[in-house]
């Protein structure tokens, strides 16, 4: 079977590669082995967040010229990052996925831990602040759903105090809710949410709320709203009748799976394949460039393209793969970036930059894999996977997915 | 002894992110059941210390496989709950679940006296009766048993002339196209000539799957154990297996070694669905589809739950993308809650019709001339459930080929 280009991997890295091609008019197949950290997301993009040496980072697009120059921001260069950069926001929407700023500075997103953190962009409902020290309200109700652990009321209440607000915890029991109890390890947010998903249910939770509330200003709840159809927030907003946060729960996220399910849905109605649950496996490489892969579900059919985009992941998504003393990536058996002593992939301290998370794929300035030293012509790679930066501390993750997706669509494109 | 594998179905590669749990199913209609993170890998791990903590409700799975489909790290959730029920369980099967699980056997009764046995499954005292009795909920349409079966058919009009082809495939029809469906059957045997491949048949049992459904374990190792050596002896010979139906194919391909426990590691790979056959000739230039000019028809396609696992709707997809005069939309991908015999349960059927409830919709807001599907009991389903007809895309190529002019084209 033959395509143009065909990406391994199905994340927001993967899904905004594919649908650029697709919106160029290039054939694309996406090879997805089980979903993806968009499942696991803040409902936030982060651009860059701080800089290698940890100073914290204002206005990315001023301090991206500072990173090193095996940086994927370095190899795409700070002119393409701006037009990318501006470019984002009506991307996201064309296809239903509302994204809010600062104008290209860093704002702040409100974790379920009660700290702040930087990022770049949010997801309409997340509540996202120009500054850390903006006033957001002078009293607070925090609501949870009885037994759901994963809102920590107490964490939040204590952040919030730290800003001033005088903090109240109620907890609601909602029969529907209730239900969901009699097996507590399976009561998480996506359980909840697709139980609000239906009107009945959201009303009820927006009516008790209501008659909890007494003379709060703001009211902070799980983020449990929203999983098909975001206004569903909005909805609830109008009947709490007050400032209401929708503070992010622990993982599965509803807002991140939202986003992939729209992105996803966007790339197939343009044209795209997509084939979910399927794993490559094994490729054909002559005369330096990759000429098929095979995948696990797909038995002898070959898949073909002129072009091959790698978007599998990090360690996390086995997009590579740890054994003692070496990373490796399982697919073509690309040249990984690594510390070749063990002791020096992590800290102790788990909270402190783990150089782990700094490993990747080798690529040249245009995001082509090496194999053996050699280049692969037609080989690329995007997202998490590529070698160069730590994501993790740098909060550059959905930026480098986004920026290396565009810049190889750019390639595949132009090529 | 009982074996006691450590990474028995990949579980402990769970990492308990609950993936699985946003895409099953059962979870939001029914809070008996305990998800698949917790059935599963979860559970897994308390039960291979003690037996005692396997959970009866596990029956409540619908072995959609839509779990390991979403599961980024490889672990075959629904494999283990599936394989759980067959170690652990002690609930014994029901004269209901024993009806509806020999599929083949119904069907052999049932066949003498077909118009009768159709006119009285659809009457309302009937379906009471069944429904006090048997837990067979009324409101369920039976699908209609066919006096003249598609083995018959074939005996009689298609055998003599497959001698005639070098190239030979052996065809496993299962249960519904020999009792239910024999036009499918017949439209395998069309386009399979028209390509140039004669068809053979074997002496193939019922795949087995509702017995795994049922809890009747026993029966599917013995059925699954046979098909496996017919198969071997088929591929020996160098025919592939080729099946019109993704439950069957997919049951026969992974639930056996998964679930049964039973190696088909020599056959596995040779049992295909004719639309991944079709397409892998068709992609290589071996074979020609020529259309007739006049054909059309507004196409919605849903894809089987096991159809999805396969992954092999991509092969569908182009296929009937091939026809000119076709319109052809993929509806979201999501189960139609009918699982083969679990829909038919009393217990079962509100949830049943509220799983299949955005299936249900998308069609309706569709308004196809048909909806396309590989699976019978999902055709069963959406024809009850919508009054749309649901065709198994074999038919629907063997009304939209010019077949004079395919066979002609690949005659070689």
């Amino acid at each position: 079977m033959k395509f143009d280009a065909i990406i391994i991997g199905g994340g927001l890295s993967s899904l905004v590669c594919g649908i650029r091609l697709q919106e160029a008019g290039k054939q694309c197949l996406i090879v997805s082995a089980g979903q993806n950290a968009l499942h696991f997301s803040t409902g936030t993009f982060g651009l860059l967040g701080r800089l290698p040496d940890g100073t914290a980072v204002e206005e990315p697009l001023l301090d991206i010229p500072k990173l090193p120059e095996n940086h994927p921001y370095s190899k795409i260069g700070i002119e393409r990052i701006k037009e990318y950069a501006v470019g984002v926001i009506p991307f996201f929407g064309k296809y239903g996925i509302k994204l809010c700023g600062f104008n290209g500075a860093n704002g702040w997103r409100f974790t379920p831990m009660g700290t702040f953190k930087p990022a770049w962009l949010a997801l309409e409902e997340i509540p996202f602040f120009k500054s850390p020290d903006e006033v957001i309200g002078h009293k607070a109700l925090i609501v949870n759903y009885a037994g759901f652990m994963d809102f920590n009321s107490v964490f939040i209440a204590e952040g919030l105090e730290k800003k001033g607000l005088s903090c109240r915890i109620e907890s609601v029991k909602l029969k529907v809710v209730e239900n969901l109890r009699a097996n507590p390890t399976e009561m998480r947010s996506i359980n909840i949410a697709r139980v609000m998903e239906q009107e009945e249910c959201w009303k009820e939770f927006g009516r008790t709320v209501h008659s909890l509330l007494k003379d709060e200003d703001v009211v902070v709840v799980p983020e449990v709203f929203g999983l098909n159809n975001p206004l569903v927030c909005d909805w609830v907003r109008e009947m709490i009748k007050a400032n209401v946060l929708f503070v992010g729960t622990m993982p599965p996220s509803v807002a991140g799976i939202r986003t992939q399910k729209l992105l996803k849905k966007a790339f197939e109605n343009i044209g795209g394949t997509f084939l979910m649950g399927d794993e490559a496996l094994g490729s054909s490489i002559s005369d330096g460039a990759v000429t098929s892969i095979k995948t696990r579900n797909l038995d002898g059919t070959l898949l073909e393209a002129d072009d091959f985009v790698l978007a599998s992941g990090h360690l996390f998504a086995h997009g590579l793969v740890a054994s003692t003393g070496k990373i490796e990536e399982p697919v073509f058996g690309l040249d990984v970036d690594f510390v070749p002593d063990r002791n020096g992939w992590y800290d102790k301290n788990f909270f402190e930059k783990q150089n782990y998370l700094g490993f990747g794929v080798v690529t040249d300035s245009r995001f082509r894999a090496f194999r053996n030293g050699s280049l692969v012509d037609n080989l690329y790679v995007i997202g998490s996977e590529v070698g160069g930066c730590n994501s993790l501390n740098e909060g550059s993750g959905a930026g480098v997915a986004i920026m290396t997706a565009l810049r190889v669509a750019d390639e595949i494109i132009g090529g | 002894m009982e074996k006691k594998e450590v990474s028995f179905n990949n579980f402990e590669q769970c990492i308990k992110c609950t993936v699985c749990t946003a895409y099953c199913p059962v979870v939001p209609v029914n809070p008996r059941f305990p998800g698949p993170k917790q059935a599963g890998p979860d559970e897994e791990r308390l039960r291979l210390k003690n037996k005692m903590f396997f959970d009866e409700n596990l029956k409540y799975c619908l072995n959609c496989k839509r779990c390991e489909v979403s599961c980024p790290s490889g672990v075959n959730i629904a494999d283990l709950i599936q394989s759980a029920r067959r170690r652990y369980s002690a609930a014994t099967p029901t004269l209901r679940d024993t009806m509806l699980a020999n599929t083949d056997v119904m069907g052999r009764l049932a066949r003498p006296f077909a118009p009768i046995v159709n006119s009285m499954v659809a009457t309302k005292p009937v379906k009471a009766v069944m429904d006090v009795v048997l837990d067979i909920d009324k409101n369920r349409t039976f699908p209609n048993y066919k006096a003249h079966g598609f083995v018959g058919w074939f005996n009689r009009e298609a055998r003599s002339k497959q001698a005639a082809y070098s190239k030979k495939v052996a065809f496993f029809h299962g249960c519904s196209t020999e009792f239910q469906h024999p036009e499918v059957g017949k439209a395998f045997v069309e386009v399979m000539n028209a390509v140039g491949y004669g068809v053979e048949l074997m002496n193939e049992e019922c795949c087995g799957v509702a017995m795994i459904a049922n809890g009747l374990w026993n029966q599917a190792s013995r059925h699954a154990k046979h098909n496996v050596a017919v198969f071997e002896k088929m591929v020996g010979e160098g025919l592939p297996i080729v099946a019109t139906a993704s439950t069957c194919t997919f049951t026969m391909r992974d639930e056996y070694p998964h679930v049964l426990d039973i190696d088909n590691s020599k056959v596995r790979d040779s049992i295909t669905l004719v639309e991944k056959f079709l397409f892998d000739l068709i992609d290589a230039g071996k074979v020609t589809l020529v259309f007739k000019k006049d054909y059309a028809a507004r196409i919605a396609y849903h894809i089987p739950c096991h159809m999805e696992k396969l992954g092999w709707s991509i092969f569908t997809k182009r296929l009937m993308q091939m026809i000119p005069g076709v319109s052809f939309t993929v509806l979201d991908s999501g189960c139609c809650g009918i699982a083969g015999t679990y829909g038919f349960k009393k217990e079962n059927y509100e949830y049943s019709q509220e799983i299949g409830r955005p299936v249900f919709e998308q069609i309706r807001a569709l308004a196809p001339d048909f909806v396309c599907s590989e699976c019978d009991t999902c055709k069963w389903q959406i024809e009850m459930s919508t009054g749309y007809k649901v065709l198994n895309p074999i038919v629907i190529l063997a009304e939209a080929l010019d077949l004079p002019a395919t066979t002609a084209a690949n005659r070689r």
